[in-house]
């Protein structure tokens, strides 16, 4: 494989809107908060905005977000354009971001998310919209949810490498001790392995606490040419990407314990120059424990059948091997749709920038940034690092 | 509240018309030899268009499944707990199904299936579905 050219694209401004029931929120109007957040924590203004990136919204489903955003935001940008790849858009926007900054398209790229998903529709509403992955013929007539799905993974995983039900629960429990640190996360009151083990049976193996959150929030990542970064105020370095698709449906997906995780995480390594053994901080897609310890495996963090010991352990949590979703992540801190996974985006941006006050790792210099779209579908990778 | 029945396309509508006769068929390349189970208008291995329908021998085994509990629409709510399954069949290609019968609860991984053919609807569409082989 030719070694990929280095990145020179920083991330100048990020900022998430407040996080779980906001009644009264709207999805346009969380993106504009959070657009406005990000700008100022770059120390940048509208004016500078040359690109925009959005992603999409269950609320406010449309063909052309993005002109939807710039016009509710009263920006005329000179590239506009959507991105839809369920969870992993957050980080495929920033990716794209990357390009059009190196390019020379545009010199800041605003790349913004936001959904009312929970109280602009029902919940069962918001679990009937989510299940529209599923293929239209030969999986949703047979009942196939988003839970359903991961839990055919999970059993799998149970299957081949015994994982136990309470190495699934840790990896809820790691999470929540995190957001427990988190001012603005949903869930912060104390959980234990017996309540994970007690809550109802979603759909088997998983249980409603081994499931993310549904929440209403916003997030914004500002994307910076190297040059145009150094009038901002901590930029931080995008290092390495990849992306990594091998199906949409799971009923074709090629193996139900090893996903494109490998190949994105494989892509971004080498790019930036590092190993997973490199890495101080993981934010990594949660939207059930299956996800995080799945990926958690693929991408080579831990041998298979290991990631689970190793929640148990404590290695994910702050002063573990691998502190990861210091934020707490999609099951405790919240989860909005494409705004879901640029938290992960903005938690490791604010642990680089040594701004993650209680849940700061200590001498984070590189952060490892996940999202999953589908069903472990379309992965996108990235290696963060400070300036 | 009646499940609900696809709604076959161009590409599709072979699969679902022998399934109403009872028939499980599945693509076959005639150019590579591969089988697909979402039928397409070309081969997803090697790209050709020169795909023939061959009857399927209904056996496969249960590669993953979940009891649900928790439905997706209100459909699905009216028949909790339903089994959901991804089936290897023996063509070499993976379906997803349902585990019907009355012992469907006890699906593991690995037990033999054979496809069966559940009518649903006032019209009685035939859904291919799986049910434990009896040993």
């Amino acid at each position: 494989m030719t070694p990929r050219k280095q990145h020179t694209a920083c991330i100048t401004g990020v900022a998430d809107t407040a996080m779980g029931e906001l009644p009264g929120s709207t999805a346009l109007g969380l993106h504009a908060e959070a657009a406005n957040a990000a700008l100022k924590d770059a120390g940048l203004t509208a004016q500078d905005i040359d690109g925009v990136l959005c992603g999409y919204s269950m609320t406010v489903p449309h063909l052309m977000l993005s002109s939807v955003f710039s016009e509710y935001f009263g920006i005329s940008p000179s590239f506009n354009t959507a991105i839809q790849a369920g969870g992993a858009t957050a980080c495929i926007m920033l990716a794209n971001a990357v390009a059009l900054v190196e390019s020379g398209a545009c010199r800041h790229v605003l790349c913004v998310t936001g959904d009312n998903r929970l109280t602009g529709m029902t919940r069962d509403g918001a679990v009937a919209a989510l299940a529209t992955v599923g293929h239209p013929e030969f999986e949703q007539p047979y009942g196939m949810s988003v839970p359903a799905s991961y839990a055919l993974v999970a059993q799998a995983y149970l299957h081949w490498y015994g994982v136990s039900r309470d190495e699934l629960s840790a990896i809820a429990v790691a999470a929540r001790k995190h957001a427990a640190l988190h001012p603005k996360a949903t869930k912060r009151d104390p959980l234990t392995l017996e309540d994970v083990a007690n809550s109802r049976v979603i759909a088997s193996p998983l249980r409603l606490l081994d499931c993310c959150l549904i929440s209403d929030g916003g997030a914004a990542v500002i994307v910076s040419a190297a040059d145009a970064a150094r009038d901002t105020r901590k930029p931080v370095r995008v290092l390495g990407s990849g992306q990594g698709h091998t199906h949409e449906h799971i009923m074709a997906a090629p193996s139900l314990t090893e996903f494109g995780c490998k190949a994105s995480s494989a892509l971004a390594f080498a790019q930036a120059g590092v190993t997973a053994r490199d890495i101080d901080v993981a934010e990594i897609y949660d939207s059930f424990t299956i996800t995080l310890l799945a990926e958690l495996e693929s991408i080579g963090f831990f041998e298979k059948g290991e990631a689970g010991k190793a929640a148990l352990a404590g290695d994910l949590s702050l002063g573990g091997r691998l502190p990861t979703n210091t934020h707490g992540g999609l099951m405790s801190y919240g989860h909005s749709g494409a705004a879901g996974g640029a938290f992960h985006i903005v938690e490791a941006v604010h642990q680089l920038r040594a701004e993650a006050e209680a849940r700061q790792v200590r001498g984070a210099e590189l952060a490892f940034v996940h999202g999953d779209g589908g069903i472990l579908s379309a992965h996108c990778s990235l290696v963060l690092g400070q300036e | 509240m009646d499940l609900p029945i696809p709604t076959p396309n161009a590409d599709t509508r072979p699969y679902w018309d022998a399934a109403q006769q009872g028939r499980l068929v599945l693509q076959h390349c005639s150019a590579c030899g591969a089988v697909q189970a979402v039928p397409r208008s070309y081969c997803g291995a090697c790209h050709s268009n020169a795909l023939i329908w061959r009857e399927s021998n209904r056996r496969g085994v249960i590669a993953s499944f979940s009891i649900v509990h928790r439905g997706p629409t209100s459909a699905f709510r009216d028949h909790l707990p339903y089994v959901l399954a991804l089936v290897d069949m023996t063509e070499g290609v993976r379906l997803m199904l349902n585990v019907i019968g009355t012992d469907r609860l006890d699906t593991q991984i690995g037990d033999p299936v054979e496809i069966v053919f559940e009518p649903r609807g006032a019209e009685g569409f035939k859904m291919p579905q799986a049910q434990r082989s009896r040993v």
